[in-house]
C-alpha cells in the first residue's frame, strides 16, 4: 500500500470526520475506524515514522 | 435406530451441510473491481480482480504478472476462474521476495472451528487448479490472532485437478469473535530465502517462523510461460472435502459486498435549481451492510453549477455515507452526479 499523502478533513459542522489520502495513486476518504484496513495502515505508517497526517484545512 | 430414523437423521445432516463453505466467491464468479489488471508484482497488489481474492507481492521482486477473471469451458460446472500469468520473469530471487494468493476470513465466521480449545476441529481446503507445467507450491493457513501457521505442499498438473488438503486441529490460540481478520489462507507461488530458507514441516501448527513458510516451492516467476488457473475454492470444517457447493450469483454478490461495493449507477446530489454557495447533500445507502466503516472513493464526477472536484464526505458508517457539495453558480437546471466504490476489505 503506497500512501503518498494523508490529511484530516472535517465534516460540515467542523468536527473531524476522516482522512483524505492518496493510496496507490487514488484519492480516498477514509473513516477513523481501526477496523478499516486503510486507516489501520495509515496508523501503522505513522507509528513507524513513515507518514505524517496533515491537519485539516 | 430404525431405518426410517436413520434416513431422517441422514437427510437432516445433509441439510445442515449447506452453506458451509467459508471461502466467499469460491467459484470466482464475482469480479467487481476489474476483470484484468496488468503489471502486478510491485508490492501494491491487494484486492485486484476476483472478489475476496487477495494478491500479496513484495517490492523486492522484478517479476511481473497479469491477474484476470477468465471464463472457462474445460471444467464442467465452473464458468470462471482466477487466472494469473507471468509477464516478466525473475530468476534472480532476492531474500525478501514473495508472492502468494489467497483470502482472509473474519474471526466471527470461524468460531465453529473451536480453535484454541480441546474441542478444536480440523479444516479442509479444496480447490481446482490447472497450470502450464507441474509446480510444487505450499498452501498455508495463518492464524493472525495468535501468529501461528501451518503448511502443506501440493503439486499441480497441466489438467484441472482438484486438490484437497486437511489441516489438523489446533488446540492452541483461540480466534477472536469479532469482525477483524483471523485466518489467512495463502497459496505460495514464489519465495526468497527469508520465507523459504528454513525447514519444512508438514501439517503441524506452530508459531510463525518466516523462513519455514514456503520451503521447497517452485517459482511462478521462473518463466513468462507460466500460467496458473484456479477456481472452486472451498474451506470446510472437518476432515472431508465435500463436492463444491455452487451458490446463486445473488447470494455470492451480496456476500462479496460486505467487503467491497462498486456503485455502477450514477448518484445525483441535486437536480434542478441550485443556488451559488448553497450546500447540497445526499445520503447514500449501501447495497448491504459492510464489515466496517468503508473507505469511499469517487470514481467519476460531473455536474452543472458545481465544480468537478469530488464531493465532501462525512458520516461514513457500515450502512451509508453522506456526500455533499457546494454549488459554485446559480443554475436553473443544476445537477451533480457521481459514482463511487466503498472498501471494507480485511
Amino acid at each position: 500500500m503506497n500512501i503518498t499523502s494523508a490529511q484530516y478533513y472535517n465534516d460540515i459542522s467542523d468536527s473531524q470526520a476522516g482522512i483524505k489520502a492518496n493510496i496507490d495513486g487514488t484519492e480516498m476518504s477514509i473513516p477513523l475506524d481501526p477496523a478499516n484496513r486503510h486507516y489501520a495502515e495509515i496508523l501503522r505508517q505513522v507509528a513507524a515514522g513513515e507518514l505524517t497526517i496533515a491537519d485539516a484545512d | 435406530m430404525s431405518k426410517a430414523a436413520e434416513l431422517a437423521a441422514l437427510i437432516g445432516s445433509q441439510t445442515a451441510q449447506t452453506g458451509t463453505n467459508l471461502w466467499i466467491n469460491g467459484a470466482c464468479n464475482v469480479s467487481q473491481r476489474s476483470t484484468s489488471v496488468t503489471g502486478l508484482g510491485d508490492g501494491n497488489e491487494g484486492y485486484v480482480t476476483v472478489d475476496r481474492m487477495r494478491e500479496s507481492g513484495s517490492t523486492a521482486s522484478a517479476g511481473r504478472y497479469t491477474s484476470k477473471q477468465t471464463a472457462i469451458t474445460d471444467l464442467p460446472g465452473f464458468a470462471n476462474c482466477f487466472h494469473v500469468n507471468c509477464t516478466t520473469a525473475d530468476t534472480s530471487i532476492a531474500a525478501g521476495e514473495l508472492l502468494f494468493f489467497g483470502t482472509r476470513l473474519e474471526g466471527q465466521n470461524l468460531q465453529q472451528l473451536a480453535k484454541g480449545t480441546s474441542s478444536a476441529k480440523p479444516i479442509t481446503i479444496s480447490w481446482y487448479m490447472k497450470t502450464n507445467k507441474a509446480f510444487t507450491f505450499v498452501l498455508e493457513v495463518k492464524d493472525v490472532d495468535n501468529t501461528r501457521d501451518i503448511q502443506q505442499k501440493f503439486t499441480t498438473t497441466t489438467d484441472w485437478t482438484r486438490h484437497s488438503l486437511t489441516f489438523v486441529a489446533d488446540t492452541t490460540g483461540a480466534l477472536d469473535d469479532d469482525n477483524a481478520r483471523s485466518l489467512d489462507i495463502h497459496i505460495w507461488v514464489h519465495a526468497g530465502s527469508t520465507y523459504s530458507g528454513g525447514t519444512f514441516t508438514s501439517n503441524t501448527w506452530s508459531s510463525v517462523t518466516n523462513a519455514n513458510r514456503a520451503v521447497g516451492i517452485g517459482s511462478f516467476y521462473d518463466s513468462t510461460d507460466n500460467d496458473l488457473k484456479m477456481t472452486g475454492f472451498q474451506v470446510e470444517i472437518g476432515e472431508v472435502a465435500t463436492p463444491f457447493e455452487h451458490e446463486d450469483i445473488g447470494t455470492t454478490l451480496r456476500k462479496c459486498q460486505r467487503y467491497f461495493q462498486n456503485n455502477g449507477g450514477l448518484r445525483m446530489i441535486k437536480g434542478g435549481y441550485v443556488a451559488s454557495g448553497g450546500n447540497n447533500f445526499l445520503t447514500t445507502k449501501f447495497t448491504t451492510a459492510m464489515r466496517a466503516a468503508p473507505t469511499v472513493t469517487y470514481v467519476s464526477v460531473s455536474g452543472s453549477g458545481f465544480s468537478n472536484a469530488d464531493p465532501a464526505t462525512q458520516a461514513i458508517g457500515t450502512e451509508s455515507f453522506e456526500a455533499y457539495k457546494e454549488a459554485t453558480s446559480t443554475v436553473a437546471g443544476g445537477y451533480f452526479l457521481f459514482t463511487y466504490t466503498v472498501d471494507a476489505e480485511l
